[in-house]
């Protein structure tokens, strides 16, 4: 079957800084420095290059190739992508992973758009002050809703409604525009609009100084100190029964010395040197590394797929591939680790940081560090409007793949396909927002489709192309038109290492995160995930798998529907 | 900050700038859709089947 292909992009400018905008978000900013913290700055860097190199690259090429290749057999979703490729009718079902994700994923994702746009509001127009951490957490509870269900409905300017009706709308104009004149145009603005707010931070950020002079500790050095130093230096306390505990983290140079010379005359406090070597030698490091590599890559998302498949066959897929992804680590280790830490960490101090999740830092700490920066309404609202512009090229390239499914299942056009999903996300979307007690049903979709399913699909995804395809011929299609050429060792990376660390991490996630398992103490403990589902089952756990299923059902009946799924088999 | 943590960062922060400008360089650069380092074009498939190529092919292989 040769189908026309209706839509396409512009340029090749275009689809790099739409793929790039699709990686770039909240996690480049928000996560990224968090886990580089938390691990050690350069164990992590370490581990998390070596992880761009083995898994982000070869992942993200294989998807740019099959998704050009499945574009010129006529298909724009995985469900089509895999079955054209594979032949194994099967395959259109694991396909159906590629658009359940994306569509989930936007569920709760434009809710937490609306927060960046709520706050960005705020800065602006009203009073943030606040003078504890403990007061930016209420005012973030309050906004989304977290203390009750159905209270995340308000529509006031300190309540999160009237902003997720704006994003939501904001969303579905520009998906309804097109590939060129929606996606491609925003992302063309954006993006370098982007770049020039994150500059102007970073550069606040970085002539901050000491604001303080009664804490001198709490300096922008300091702060680039908890997030890049190698060798974390830990001061440990002998509790009553002699058990040496963790007291807090040392940065600077000079403190290590004098807590180091205060330490050899007691005999209660200790100095410990965690070596970079000792960092790698903890699996929870690579899992993290490589979890955000994975995740910020947007790669087994099902997006950069159907982005590529609106590619003709001449058009370049590695050096657009590798630009978009070093787009993305630009923004995410030259940006995002240069700006949020060391804010934190200058107004806060390093324990005041330390072990802070990604909502926990965006959302609790930053408010609380702009609020006591000089001219701190203005760059507050320029870093939450950074978010959402961030926020809006990620969840544009969530609706893409759902919309090209629905179009090539249903044989509709684009209005009808932007209709039905609409009506399918603000189902979703509604039901995390009135669900928004304790952000359960979203912690749930993120954790089940926002993680899971997307190393089950980025597993399918690399063993199709190095094992189904095949190596060479993956290797021949991915040069058709190439600018440059990826290297021959790639055909060994791509076929064995990838699959193989891929599957490895998956198996290591599958023993931290659902069975609790610490590889350090040996422990283990159901996580809330499986506690929430089979432990101690909760009805908002129990109704969002529901959801996701049913979602997950309605898309298998329409690609069961599909003739042109139907059609192709090996003996084709 | 330490003087390895100056080198960490100065490293890391170096090199994913030198990446995305050594792409931005090769993106304006190289010019759109004339850039055929193998010279041949892989055709799917279908599109093989539909031009009569896939026979042609076949043909050649046998002999």
């Amino acid at each position: 079957m040769v189908k026309k292909i209706k839509e396409s992009w512009s340029s090749r400018l275009g689809v790099i800084l739409a793929v790039a905008g699709s990686a770039v978000g909240l996690g480049n900013f928000l996560r990224f420095p968090g886990q580089a913290a938390e691990y050690g700055g350069g164990a992590f860097m370490l581990a998390y290059f070596i992880s761009f190199i083995i898994i982000g690259l070869p992942i993200c090429w294989a998807e740019w190739t099959m998704g050009r290749m499945g574009g010129q057999g006529g298909f724009n979703s995985t469900p089509g992508i895999f079955n054209y490729i594979t032949r194994i009718p099967a395959f259109k079902y694991i396909g159906i992973i590629g658009v359940l994700i994306p569509v989930i994923i936007y569920m709760y994702y434009v809710y937490i758009e609306a927060w960046c746009l709520g706050y960005a509001v705020n800065f602006l127009v009203s009073d943030m002050s606040f003078s504890a951490v403990s007061e930016s957490s209420d005012f973030w509870g309050g906004f989304i809703g977290v203390g009750e269900n159905g209270s995340a409905l308000g529509f006031g300017l300190k309540q999160v409604g009237f902003y997720l009706i704006l994003v939501f709308i904001l969303n579905f104009i520009l998906i309804y525009r097109g590939l060129s004149k929606g996606i491609e145009l925003f992302c063309k603005f954006a993006m370098p609009t982007l770049a020039v707010i994150a500059v102007i931070i970073l550069i606040r950020v970085l002539t901050l100084g000491t604001p303080n002079p009664e804490m001198p500790d709490r300096n922008v050095s300091n702060g680039l100190g908890f997030m890049w130093n190698p060798v974390k230096n830990v001061v440990e306390v002998q509790d009553e029964s002699g058990n040496w505990v963790k007291d807090h983290e040392i940065v600077d140079q000079s403190t290590l010395d004098a807590t180091i010379a205060a330490a050899e005359r007691s005999e209660t406090t200790r100095v410990t040197h965690i070596t970079v070597i000792q960092q790698l030698m903890n699996p929870q490091l690579w899992l993290a590394a490589a979890g955000q590599i994975f995740f910020s890559l947007s790669v087994g998302f099902g997006v950069i797929i159907t982005y590529s498949s609106y590619l003709t066959k001449k058009d370049d897929v590695i050096l657009s591939g590798l630009a978009a992804a070093s787009a993305n680590e630009f923004f995410e280790v030259g940006l995002g680790g240069l700006i949020t830490l060391p804010a934190a960490v200058t107004f806060l101090g390093v324990a005041g940081v330390a072990g802070m999740g990604t909502f926990g830092l965006g959302f609790n700490v930053l408010p609380m560090v702009f609020a006591n920066m000089p001219f701190g309404g203005v760059f507050g609202a320029l870093f939450f409007f950074l978010l959402f512009l961030a926020a809006v090229t990620s969840s544009l390239s969530m609706l893409q793949p759902g919309i090209a499914f629905l179009e090539e299942a249903l044989k509709i056009n684009r209005k009808q396909s932007v209709v039905l999903l609409g009506m399918i996300t603000v189902v979703g979307c509604g039901f995390v927002v009135y669900f928004s007690e304790g952000v359960k049903a979203l912690d749930t979709m993120d954790f089940w489709v926002g993680t899971f399913l997307i190393f089950v699909l980025s597993t399918v995804q690399i063993i199709i192309f190095g094992w189904i395809l095949g190596i060479e011929k993956g290797f021949e299609l991915a040069h058709a038109g190439s600018a440059i050429r990826i290297p021959r060792i790639f055909k060994f990376i791509m076929k064995y290492v990838s699959p193989l660390f891929l599957i490895v991490v998956f198996a290591m996630w599958i023993a931290t995160n659902v069975f609790g398992l610490n590889f350090q103490t040996g422990k283990a403990e159901y996580s809330d995930y499986i506690r929430d589902l089979f432990i101690e089952p909760n009805t908002v756990a129990w109704l969002t798998i529901c959801l996701i299923g049913a979602v997950a059902a309605l898309f298998a009946f329409i690609a069961y529907l599909n003739p042109d799924y139907r059609k192709l088999t090996k003996k084709d | 900050m330490t003087s390895s943590g100056w080198i960490i960062m100065a490293l890391s922060v170096g090199s994913v700038s030198a990446l995305l400008a050594w792409c931005v360089y090769k993106v304006f650069t190289v010019p759109e859709e004339s850039e055929h380092v193998h010279g041949f074009e892989q055709e799917p498939p279908d599109v093989q089947e539909s031009t009569g190529r896939t026979s042609q092919i076949r043909r050649r292989t046998r002999r």
